[in-house]
């Protein structure tokens, strides 16, 4: 028990505790000296830039990335100008604020990715300093010229310049500044000797701490806690002032009795303590100082830099990296030297029961009689959270477990998460990886951030076992993280195009939510074209590799994708974008390889754009299709010459597509057509537009029989339906003689039957008894009944021994007719028994 | 018909949700443009929008007139225009005239065009071109489902035939997926999907992407099987004469939407309009009826109204009071419908049992049966002459291609030339349709042998004509009915006396001559669990069928009642008679089919979309 405090610090009422993270793996030949560094927060990665104020080309300034650990990870000459500031977005990239004023960005890895530039006249007057800031809104950059002008953006990602007032009397850079971020303003706090000022975008106020004297002196140091909570001032009389940020009130004055102004000062708290401290640091000297007006010193021997955290300061030194931290209330209650609280009891108690001793039951008892063992188990699981040695966070998770057994009702959620959480901490925190987050701080960053800054370090397979171990949904997270693997992977270049996609298909399979086309359009984008058509392949969804396709100008196969996705509107995208791409040719040519997208096209030349249509049949050589495109646009013509000509333009096109048929019917149709404007010219028939028939019908109705006859004979109208239509345009004119005779003009091609009805029809029975003897035998019955004969009827039935017209005969029999009735009775069973 | 309903017939969902979903949307749309507004209506959304929001519906959202979209200069003076349209080019095109017109004038208006059931990327294009893109609005009412009944729910989109089989312009396809979707959400999760056909597939596909995109619930289906099916398997059965009673007054009087207007020949004084559907009482008993036994029960009906009206004899006072109270006004109703429908039978009865059409009838059967062509041939040859009925010659002349495998090019030139010189020569290009979707096609001169083949079938046993079927059945767009006929026994014997009192089949539908394909593909699937079985079936009908159960996150072991709850979607249309049939297979063997459809067609629709002089 004694070892885990043995490292505690009392300052005031807390402990602090500086405890070793890593040995660092670097082999820095110099240590940090002479050295531009920064490291990120959230045991972000660390960048060096050694000797930054070298300017000979031919020994440039190298440029080096690790992670926390002090793992390297890229290492570069700087080309580029001389640098001011480095620092980490927050999303892990560096950040190179030249003296320019330009800045530039690079990931992770070293590999550039974009610049820009905080305004022209930076040019001419120089970034004298600049500070990496966060807020909620994102990274941003503040920069102080020559010409003592300070410049900001807020966010680098959607950049917009802000150049801040004038401050009086300010000469050259102030003697130290920072950054506020109060009330969603972003705000510089300077001080100019003995002056401090605030500089918002539209003023500049001096501002006068409370309850600090003018004898205190000029300030030469100010820092600004993580979350812009809290100020500390560095006087040049070795005062340090702290107070929350707005000015409004003082919280403490040590005297630190040192004249020099420290190098670092950094605030140190934890979220919810009252207890805020600053870590100062001097050559071979670290200082803590409370509000307590108390101080912790520790030397150091080599030259350190201070990361500000959460939820405390992280030392980083040549040789290993340390965290300095208040010691949570929690640890404080369980670990403290003869501590009573119920969590000390707990963990008392397991020990004893692992000891087999007796003992075990006495602590518990008293826990018990508290009530507190719920407590209990709550103080262990969480210290362990808080806890960075693996031994002791399992000591304590077993007492919880242990006191757990002795609970009826208490919700395991908490343990088991906590457990799961230490697992995934333990595995980031190693060095290997280099992710030294405490718990807080990983509640704070979230999971779904973690696994995302291991996608950035490519982590690839330890950030999936993560989202397998906790069960995160696959779209959330095994998916995500393939997504960037993939876009990673079509980036090397050492592989073939083929070995790559192979792989990418093996791994990614069909994962939910992870798009090939994405993929693709990242290997397209590093100019992999050839793999870039290759992924797509795998896109189940077609309409999804459609715009790519086309960005990459393989429009012939964006088609088809487009066709096989079955939406016309996406084919309709391609269709337009072809039609304004290739010429006229070769856009036919594609359509015609594509029978969907054609008819979709073709659909929508027949509304908008008849001529296209005609060029597209003339295109394919189809000449039925172009036959019956000129008889469509025949009907639309008024005048008659402009349609002849369009209709022997039909006739042209069907003879050439060997469709006899249909060029002797249009040609017969043109023929029609001159004969009735002939005789509608003459006689003022208004035959035009009708059929042929209709025609002849009108002629008959006319009495143009001569006419008619003529049209008989020219198109060679059958018999039978020119006798159909004389013989109801007579019956219908009521011209019985003329029928009569016409009757007998020659053997009728449609039989008599026909004549028999077209008199009933005008009900004449008379003369439709002239034609039933003519009528074949076979339907000499139906000739008879239809003039209502039914002897004559039954005569000829029973002539005919046929049954089923005998029963058609009796049908139409009714009661009256009894004799009738009984001979075709008897006739019908002689004919059945035949 | 003896209404032997298995007791165990699962109870339908309810569809009146679809008709809420539409309207509230509706009512967000119009919302979304404040003030008062004139109303634009295509003309064929004016019934469906009648079943969704009625006049005053609309006056509450502010919409001050209501016009029809008719392709004239409009003489509104509202500020706001709003157009309520399909997504055609042409009406787009309109639109754009009088955007146009009233720039060419100097007046401001705003202008919003709603599109139905979505918008198309076509029509934005239009508006771009003529430059007045940036002058309207657009907005899409996703209104998908009509329902026309308890189990019937058309997609209102005659046009799908047209667009999709004669000019492969696939853009409804989506929507039908988007359709399925809907249904799917709000009754599924589907368990089993079957289908048959090209644009089945896709409408498939289309609407599991959709799936995949879109959020998954578990929830308890109300329906779990699918049965998709393309028109174009099924091409005899639409052209078939109808002869149930619903399919008859289809034919005759034309049902449009739900609602048929009876002229002055049924009501005697002034035309009604009437609704047809479950609600109707008497309509409901003799819908799925053979007509022969439609006066039947017709006088049935009337009998039991008379007794009905009878028990007031005797009544006393207090039983006379709740008599008019409770039951005279049902009884009321119920007569006038009564008289209706017998007016309605009587003008059906004067033009059905006319010589020709009884010879017609037969005809059609000779060719469903395959004897007697010959005499078929003569006959539609002078039903040409004749003049007799245009759309009729053209529906035999399809008929016969179909179940002959074409027509012999001495027999398809002659008739087809009488039939110019009967009807005029732009029906070259209706023939030109017919022979593009294989309705009406000339066998091939080289190609005897197949004349040889379905002679000799009919004398050889089945066996060998099958396999010489077999062997040209790889040349394209051929119908292949007789084969398939076979197959699916879907002819019974025509010696056999066929009781149409009691049907035994779904044959009865057509005087127990013709069982319908599409139909019995439903009932043998579902029997069969699937495609297994039937793979001599499919080749006949060109593959492209697919059954999937389970995918579409649903377990199959949902309650067994929602199995037994079918959607059969017709892609292309669907008669009368194959809801009738659908129903009678229901009762068989205790399904509930819910038909949704693009469209309720018969066979002068199908053929009027595919005359040539529309363009």
């Amino acid at each position: 028990m004694a070892f885990i405090t043995a490292n505690w610090n009392p300052l005031g009422e807390a402990f602090y505790r500086k405890s070793e993270l890593y040995e660092m793996c670097w082999n820095l030949r110099d240590g940090l000296r002479d050295c531009l560094v920064s490291a990120a927060p959230y045991g972000g990665p660390i960048a060096l830039l050694r000797e930054p104020h070298k300017r000979s080309p031919s020994s440039r300034p190298q440029l080096e990335i690790y992670s926390a650990s002090g793992v390297g990870i890229a290492s570069f000459p700087w080309k580029s100008g001389p640098v001011v500031h480095l620092g980490w977005t927050v999303s892990d990239e560096l950040l190179c604020i030249q003296e320019d004023g330009s800045v530039l960005i690079y990931d992770l890895f070293g590999s550039f990715k974009r610049h820009f530039s905080m305004g022209q006249e930076v040019v001419q007057s120089q970034v004298l300093e600049a500070k990496v800031f966060h807020s909620p809104y994102g990274t941003g950059v503040a920069i102080v010229t020559g010409s003592s002008r300070f410049t900001l953006a807020t966010n680098i990602d959607d950049l917009k310049l802000r150049r801040l007032p004038e401050v009086p009397g300010l000469q050259g850079k102030p003697s130290c500044w920072v950054v506020l971020n109060q009330e969603r303003q972003t705000k510089v706090l300077l001080s100019n000797g003995p002056e401090i000022y605030i500089l918002d975008s539209t003023s500049c106020t001096a501002v006068c701490p409370p309850g600090l004297g003018p004898q205190a002196g000029s300030i030469v140091h100010m820092s600004v806690s993580f979350r812009y909570k809290y100020l500390a001032l560095f006087t040049d009389s070795g005062h340090l002032w702290t107070g929350p940020s707005h000015l409004q009130d003082k919280m403490s004055e040590v005297d630190t009795k040192k004249s020099t102004p420290p190098k670092q000062m950094v605030w140190c708290r934890r979220p919810k303590s009252q207890q805020p401290s600053v870590v100062l640091m001097w050559d071979r000297l670290l200082m803590v100082a409370g509000v307590c007006n108390d101080t912790i010193q520790f030397p150091t021997e080599d030259q350190c830099v201070l990361v500000g955290e959460l939820d405390g300061v992280r030392i980083i030194s040549s040789a290993n990296q340390e965290l300095l931290q208040e010691v949570p209330l929690v640890c404080q209650d369980i670990f403290k030297i003869a501590s009573m609280a119920p969590g000390a009891l707990l963990l008392e108690a397991h020990r004893e029961y692992e000891k087999s001793s007796q003992k075990a039951d006495e602590y518990l008892r008293e826990i018990k009689e508290q009530s507190m063992l719920g407590e209990a188990v709550r103080q262990c699981v969480e210290a362990a959270g808080h806890e960075y040695n693996t031994d002791t966070q399992k000591s304590l998770m077993r007492a919880a477990s242990f006191g757990k057994c002795f609970l009826t009702d208490f919700s395991p959620d908490l343990f088991v998460s906590t457990c799961r959480e230490l697992r995934v901490l333990n595995a980031v925190r190693e060095s290997s990886v280099g992710l030294p987050l405490t718990h807080t701080q990983f509640k704070q960053m979230t999971l779904q951030v973690l696994i995302d800054r291991l996608v950035y370090r490519q982590f690839y397979p330890l950030a999936i076992e993560i989202c397998r171990y906790l069960k995160i949904p696959d779209y959330q997270g095994v998916s995500r993280v393939l997504k960037h693997w993939a876009s990673c992977k079509v980036q090397q270049k050492d592989l073939s195009d083929e070995a790559i996609a192979r792989t990418v298909c093996l791994k990614v399979g069909d994962s939910p939510g992870v798009s090939y086309s994405h993929i693709a359009a990242k290997a397209y984008e590093c100019g992999r074209t050839e793999l870039a058509i290759k992924l797509l392949d795998f896109e189940a969804r077609s309409g999804e590799q459609v715009p790519l396709l086309l960005k990459m100008k393989r429009s012939q196969l964006a088609l088809s994708k487009a066709v096989e996705s079955g939406d016309t509107d996406l084919v309709y995208t391609v269709v337009t974008y072809l039609k304004n791409e290739m010429n006229r040719g070769d856009f036919f040519m594609t359509l015609r390889n594509q029978p969907v997208a054609l008819s979709l096209y073709r659909q929508f030349c027949k509304l908008q754009e008849q001529e296209t249509l005609k060029d597209l049949y003339n295109q394919d050589d189809d000449h039925q299709e172009l036959g019956n495109y000129y008889v469509t646009a025949s009907y639309r013509e008024k005048r008659l010459e402009n349609r002849l000509s369009l209709l022997q333009s039909a006739v042209d096109e069907y003879n050439k597509a060997k469709n006899e048929f249909s060029a002797k019917a249009t040609e017969e149709e043109m023929r029609l057509l001159r004969f009735q404007r002939k005789l509608d010219d003459e006689k003022g028939a208004g035959l035009l537009e009708l059929s042929l028939q209709a025609t002849m019908e009108a002629l008959l109705a006319l009495g143009l029989h001569k006419q008619a006859e003529q049209l008989y004979r020219d198109f060679r109208v059958p018999d039978k339906r020119y006798w159909w239509l004389k013989l109801k345009s007579l019956a219908e004119k009521e011209e019985w003689e003329e029928l009569e005779k016409f009757s007998k003009s020659k053997k009728s091609p449609i039989g008599y039957l026909a004549f028999v009805d077209v008199c009933m029809k005008s009900n004449n029975t008379y003369e439709a008894k002239k034609y039933v003897s003519k009528v074949t035998p076979e339907q000499r019955v139906k000739a008879h009944l239809a003039i209502s004969d039914l002897e004559g009827a039954a005569d000829a039935a029973t002539e005919r021994r046929n049954e089923s017209e005998m029963a058609a005969v009796l049908s139409r029999c009714s009661t009256s007719d009894r004799l009738l009735i009984d001979r075709l009775n008897r006739a019908r069973a002689c004919a059945v028994k035949k | 018909m003896a209404h032997s309903a298995r007791r165990d017939c699962p109870e339908l969902p309810d569809f009146s949700l679809l008709k809420r979903l539409a309207r509230d949307r509706l009512i967000y749309l119009l919302e979304q443009l404040p003030g008062k507004k004139d109303l634009f209506i295509e003309a064929d959304l004016m019934s469906s929008l009648d079943r969704i929001a009625n006049v005053s519906t609309l006056k509450q959202h502010e919409v001050d007139k209501l016009y029809k979209v008719e392709y004239r200069p409009v003489v509104s003076t509202s500020d706001q225009l709003c157009f309520l349209i399909r997504p055609r080019i042409q009406t787009v095109k309109w639109i754009c005239d009088v955007a146009n017109a009233d720039k060419a004038v100097g007046r401001l208006r705003k202008y919003h065009i709603i599109f139905t059931p979505q918008k198309f990327f076509a029509c934005e294009a239009v508006l771009e071109e003529q430059g007045i893109f940036g002058d309207v609005t657009t907005d899409e009412w996703s209104f998908y489902l009509l329902p026309l009944d308890d189990d019937v729910i058309s997609l209102e989109l005659p046009e799908f035939f047209r667009d999709n089989f004669l000019a492969g312009d696939q853009r409804w396809v989506r929507t039908a997926g988007s359709a399925l979707h809907l249904l799917h959400t709000l009754y599924g999760p589907f368990s089993k999907v079957y289908g048959i056909g090209r644009f089945s597939k896709m409408a498939y596909e289309s609407w599991r992407e959709q799936v995949e995109e879109g959020e998954q619930r578990a929830r308890q289906a109300e329906i779990g099987t699918v049965f998709l099916i393309d028109r174009d398997v099924d091409y005899v059965t639409p052209l078939c004469s109808q002869v149930v009673y619903e399919g008859l007054v289809d034919d005759i009087f034309r049902i449009k939407c739900g609602c048929v207007e009876f002229g002055t020949e049924v009501t005697s004084d002034k035309s009604l309009k009437v609704m047809l559907n479950s609600q109707d009482k008497v309509f409901n008993e003799i819908r799925n009826e053979h007509f022969s036994n439609v006066f039947g029960l017709l006088s049935q009906k009337a009998r039991n109204l008379q007794t009905a009206y009878d028990k007031r004899r005797g009544m006393d006072i207090k039983q006379m009071k709740t008599f008019v109270s409770d039951e005279l006004k049902g009884l009321k109703q119920e007569h006038r419908l009564l008289s209706l429908h017998i007016s309605a039978s009587e003008s059906i009865m004067k033009k059905k049992t006319q010589q020709d059409f009884q010879e017609l009838l037969k005809t059609e059967h000779s060719l469903l049966e395959g004897f007697e062509i010959r005499e078929s041939i003569c006959f539609l040859e002078e039903h040409i002459i004749r003049q007799v009925n245009m759309m009729e010659s053209l529906r035999l002349l399809c008929l016969l291609s179909i179940t002959e495998n074409g027509l012999l090019p001495k027999d398809y030139r002659s008739l087809k030339a009488h039939f110019l010189q009967s009807y005029g020569a732009e029906h070259l290009l209706t023939f030109s349709n017919l022979r593009q979707l294989g309705l009406l096609v000339e066998q091939p001169a080289g190609e005897t042998l197949t004349v040889m083949e379905s002679r000799v079938g009919k004398l050889v046993n089945d066996k060998t004509a099958g396999k010489l079927t077999g062997a040209f059945s790889s040349l394209a767009k051929k119908s292949n009915f007789r084969a398939l006929s076979r197959k699916l026994n879907l002819v019974p014997k025509s010696d056999e006396e066929y009781d149409l009192r009691v049907p035994r089949d779904m044959a009865y539908i057509f005087s127990g001559a013709y069982v319908p394909l599409s139909c019995k593909l439903v009932e043998q699937v579902l029997e069969r669990d699937g495609w297994t079985g039937l793979e001599e079936v499919t080749k006949l009908l060109n593959g492209q069928e697919f059954a999937v159960t389970g995918s579409i996150g649903a377990d199959s072991s949902t309650k067994s009642d929602a199995q037994r709850i079918v959607i059969v979607v017709f892609l292309g249309g669907c008669t009368f008679s194959e809801i009738s049939a659908l129903r009678f297979l229901g009762r068989e063997k205790g399904y509930k089919f819910i038909v949704v459809t693009t469209a309720i067609t018969n066979s002068s629709r199908l053929i009027e979309s595919l005359l040539g002089n529309i363009a």
